[in-house]
This record gives structure tokens, C-alpha cells and sequence, in this order.
């Protein structure tokens, strides 16, 4: 590890969100379809979780709801701290920079480059320009894209645009890295570099809560895996397996 | 604060800069709605001057009985002048009666032979009277005719002229609401179509503003380049439209001052230039950026 790697990876500090909860979480999204069912469960600071399920199980309203896009209809959900169902519209910003979240679409600014976009997330945080000149070099080129910096999110190909994405929601040093369906769109070869990636940055000491529907990728990480079955929590098992 | 507030404004002009096309119908629609705005004014000046111009234009006289004397006329000029309605009064002598008709007709001979063929002044001494507005003259003509004066008055226009009085009266107030009726209704078109234009412009950026939600970004961190954009599209939209008009404003004064001799668009639009062009910035600008505020604001909910 070079020298200036060591600074970024000391930047990467101890959980200050601590301990998320989901306590008998319930959300319809109309009166009929239940899209979570009184789910519960905890996750520590520093874990690896694969949440997982297949497509419909209620995966990406998990995510949805820890990141507050969503709000749950019944239940309480905690992130340390911060009781994210109360959460008033102006407290999200200052509670999402302890998040990173990367989505199978990618979402990345379409009208700023790559620089720009991974450089976004430490501007919202008023993050002073010096630290954003040194610290988004180092992060591209940690996730193997620091050559197509100038670029436009369109010239990139799947897996490079995810990359932007990880780099981005690895920046902020987040508590929490959440990853949905992160590999969807990418070709095996990439699928497991973002895996990969995911996995240093859990070394690295934060949390990674992983939504996937890949099998193969649970199976070999062989950490924590819930699985939901049609908005019901039907199993939680360290080192699981994925079997629905 | 500084530092933010410089990133909002760096993002503001490049985004304005990488919008490309939309950028440049943004404007196109921003210079058609600056333009409407500033012939609206244009149009109000023209409203307005053509209406006084009319108004100018209408009088009733009083001639008086040929035995009466000065004295008694001049007192009736004064009691005239404490009127309410009154704006001014002039009397014409008989001696300058006869002195204005001789130069009327200076070039026709038979006048002037009849004239001096004439021992006596055959004219009138008259006063000309102007009501602060068209609608007085009724009242006006109502008190001469009333006061005790009938002895020494011959006749007074008003009786002659009052069909065509009535409707200069009523077309100059059909001109006043038309014209008002007109600005509100152009000026509500124009800033309508800036403002469905920002917000489809915006619209194409929804989801990017839910990205910039969900990285953490603040409200006003992401509105504020949105509203920078604004800005910028008002000051271009406010020069280019203003720059348009030069020319065709010196096209078209002559024929307006033909048709209104009073009114020299091209100098008004000269002494006004500066004024004008602040009009047409703070038109923009306001627009752009209440237009953005607006169209930002549905889709901050995330």
C-alpha cells in the first residue's frame, strides 16, 4: 500500500452511525400488496450482510427504507442514532453522507464527469476544494478508472460506470456502504471486481449491506445472508447460503 | 459559505454551458417572451401619447356676442378657471380673431379682398377652453349654458361638436382598458411560456436532482445552480431580445409618426435605453428565477 493510500484508508473512520434496527418494519405500497411484512432484524457495525430474495421478495424496499427514499408504514427503523422514520426532509442530507449507496443502474450525474461526480459527494459536504483535488484521484484509481476521469458518465462502459458509482459512495468514508443489486447489469468479469471492491471497503471498517439475487456471489462470500421470501424475513444465518 | 456558494455558481455555468441545445431554445423562447414584454411598454408609450395626442386636440369655444366688452369676458375667464374641471383657458380677442384668419387664408384672394372691403371686424372674441379630462366638457358646457350668461354668449361649439366629443370620449376609454387588458394578457402569456420552458427543462433533469438527494446534497446546494442557469438565460434572453429591437424600432418609427406626429418612437427608445434594458434584465432574470425555484421544488421530495 502506497503511501498516499494510507492517508485515504485512514480516512475511513469507526462507525459513528453504530448499530442499525429494523423492528417489525411493515410497508404496503397501496392497500392489496404487501411489500414488507413485520420484518426485523439487526445488523453491527462493521458486518458484511447479503439481503437476499428473489425478484419482488422486497429486497430494494429494505434498501429503499434505509435510505430514507421510502417511509415505512408500520415499525421503526434506527441507524444509530438517527431514527430514519422520523427523519424530517432537511435532516436527509446530513444523514445520507454517512451512507454510500450504489444501485444496479448505476445513477450517476449524466451531465458531470466522472471527477465531478465522485467529487459531488465531498462538495455536499462542504468538503474544502484541496481535499477533493487530492482525495477523488486517489479513489478512481483505487476502483481502476482513474485514466477515464474527464469522461462523461455516456462514454463508460457498465462495469466503469459502477466503478464511478463505488468510488463515489466510497469517498465520503461511509458508515454504511449499501449496494443494490450491484451487479445486475454487469458481465461476470466485472461482477466480481465490484465484488471484490465491496469487500475491501468492508475491511476497510465500514458496514455493507449487499441486495442481490446472484447465488453464485452469496454462496462464495460465505458472510451473514437474510433472506425474504414475498416481504417476510424466512431466514438469518451467518455464513448462509443462498436457498429459496 | 463562500466555498459553496462558488461551487453552486461554477456548476450553475457549466451546466448551463453542457445544455447544449436546450440551452439555446431556452433563450430562443426567453428573447420571443423578452420581446413581447418590452413591445408591451413600447406599446403603452404609443397608447399613451396617441390618447393625449387625441385629447389635445379637443376644445369647446365660447364666442361672444360682438356688443359685449373685454372686461366682462375676462371675468368670465376667471370664473371659468376656478372650475374643478378646467385645465386652461385662453381668450382670443376679436383683433386676434381677425388676425389668425387673415393668415389662415393669406393665399386666397377673395377672402382678403371681402375682408378689406368689410369695415368692420366680423369676428368674435371667443375663449377656448380644455377640460382636464374629455368626459368634463358635458359639465363644463352645463355651467355656461346655465349661469346667467345666456345675454352675452352668440353660441358655444360644445353643441356642434358633442357626438364627436362623445366618441373620442369613448374610444379613448376603450383605448385605455384595451391597452390594459393587452399588457396583463401578453405579459401573462410571456411569462408562462418561460415558465413551462425552465420547467420542461428541468423536467428532463428529475432524475438527476433524485441522485443528488439520495448522495446527500441539500436543497438549496441543488437548487442553487438550477437558479444560476436561470439568471444566465434571463441576461442573454434580456440583451438579445433588446438588441433585436434596435432595428426594428428605427424600421418602424417613421410610420408611427406619421400616424402620431407627437410621438417619435425612435427618440423615446433612445432617452430610455438604459431604463428599457434594466426592464428587460429584471423581466429575465425575476422570471428565470422564480420559473426555477418553481419547477425545482416537485422534485425535492426525495
Amino acid at each position: 500500500m502506497s503511501a498516499r493510500r494510507s492517508i485515504l484508508y485512514s480516512r475511513f473512520a469507526s462507525n459513528k452511525i453504530g448499530m442499525i434496527i429494523f423492528q417489525n418494519v411493515t410497508k404496503n405500497f397501496n392497500h392489496n400488496a404487501v411489500a414488507l411484512d413485520k420484518v426485523s432484524f439487526k445488523i453491527q457495525p462493521g458486518e458484511f450482510v447479503s439481503i437476499v430474495g428473489r425478484s419482488g421478495a422486497g429486497k430494494s424496499t429494505v434498501v429503499k427504507l434505509l435510505i430514507g427514499e421510502e417511509k415505512p408504514t408500520k415499525g421503526q427503523i434506527f441507524f444509530g442514532s438517527y431514527e430514519v422514520n422520523k427523519l424530517r426532509p432537511r435532516e436527509f442530507p446530513e444523514f445520507r453522507r454517512h451512507i454510500g449507496v450504489i444501485f444496479q443502474e448505476f445513477r450517476l450525474l449524466t451531465k458531470k464527469t466522472i471527477f465531478e461526480n465522485v467529487a459531488f459527494a465531498l462538495e455536499v459536504a462542504g468538503r474544502p476544494q484541496k481535499e477533493i483535488n487530492e482525495f477523488v484521484p486517489q479513489v478512481l484509481d483505487m476502483v481502476g478508472i482513474k485514466d477515464k476521469m474527464l469522461n462523461f458518465p455516456a462514454e463508460l462502459s457498465g462495469g466503469e460506470k459502477q466503478r464511478v458509482a463505488i468510488a463515489r459512495a466510497m469517498i465520503n468514508h461511509p458508515d454504511v456502504l449499501i449496494a443494490d443489486e450491484p451487479t445486475g447489469n454487469l458481465d461476470p468479469y466485472n461482477t466480481w471486481e465490484v465484488i471484490k471492491l465491496l469487500t475491501k471497503i468492508n475491511e476497510l471498517g465500514s458496514t455493507v449491506i449487499l441486495a442481490t439475487h446472484d447465488k453464485e456471489i452469496v454462496n462464495t462470500l460465505g458472510r451473514r445472508v437474510i433472506t425474504l421470501d414475498g416481504g417476510k424475513l424466512i431466514k438469518d444465518e451467518e455464513n448462509g447460503r443462498f436457498i429459496v | 459559505m463562500i466555498v459553496t456558494l462558488s461551487r453552486i455558481i461554477k456548476y450553475g455555468w457549466r451546466g448551463f454551458l453542457r445544455s447544449g441545445l436546450l440551452s439555446v431554445s431556452t433563450i430562443s423562447v426567453m428573447v420571443l417572451a423578452a420581446a413581447v414584454f418590452e413591445g408591451v411598454i413600447l406599446f403603452n408609450v404609443i397608447g399613451r401619447s396617441a390618447v393625449s395626442s387625441i385629447q389635445e386636440k379637443i376644445d369647446i369655444s365660447v364666442y361672444f356676442k360682438s356688443n359685449v366688452h373685454e372686461d366682462s369676458i375676462l371675468n368670465i375667464k376667471k370664473s371659468l378657471e376656478k372650475l374643478d374641471e378646467v385645465k386652461n383657458v385662453e381668450y382670443i380677442s376679436r383683433d386676434q380673431a381677425l388676425e389668425e384668419f387673415k393668415k389662415r387664408h393669406a393665399d386666397e384672394a377673395t377672402v382678403t379682398q371681402t375682408l378689406e372691403e368689410l369695415d368692420i371686424n366680423p369676428l368674435l372674441a371667443s375663449l377656448n377652453i380644455k377640460a382636464k379630462e374629455p368626459s368634463q366638457y358635458k359639465s363644463i358646457a352645463g355651467y355656461l349654458e346655465n349661469a346667467d350668461l345666456q345675454d352675452l354668449i352668440e353660441k358655444i361649439t360644445y353643441a356642434q361638436n358633442q357626438i364627436v366629443i362623445d366618441r373620442l370620449v369613448a374610444l379613448i376609454a376603450t383605448l385605455k382598458t384595451g391597452g390594459f387588458v393587452l399588457t396583463i394578457f401578453l405579459s401573462f402569456l410571456a411569462v408562462m411560456v418561460i415558465f413551462t420552458t425552465i420547467r420542461l427543462a428541468i423536467y428532463s433533469n428529475s432524475d438527476q436532482i433524485g441522485i443528488m438527494r439520495l448522495v446527500g446534497a441539500s436543497n438549496s446546494f441543488i437548487r442553487g445552480p438550477y437558479i444560476i442557469e436561470g439568471i444566465i438565460y434571463g441576461i442573454i434572453g434580456g440583451i438579445l431580445s433588446f438588441l433585436i429591437l434596435v432595428p426594428i424600432i428605427n424600421f418602424i418609427s417613421p410610420y408611427i409618426n406619421n400616424f402620431i406626429p407627437e410621438i417619435n418612437l425612435r427618440n423615446y427608445f433612445h432617452d430610455n435605453l438604459f431604463s428599457i434594458l434594466f426592464y428587460q434584465l429584471i423581466f429575465g432574470v425575476g422570471l428565470g428565477i422564480v420559473s426555477s425555484i418553481i419547477a425545482v421544488r416537485r422534485y425535492l421530495h426525495i
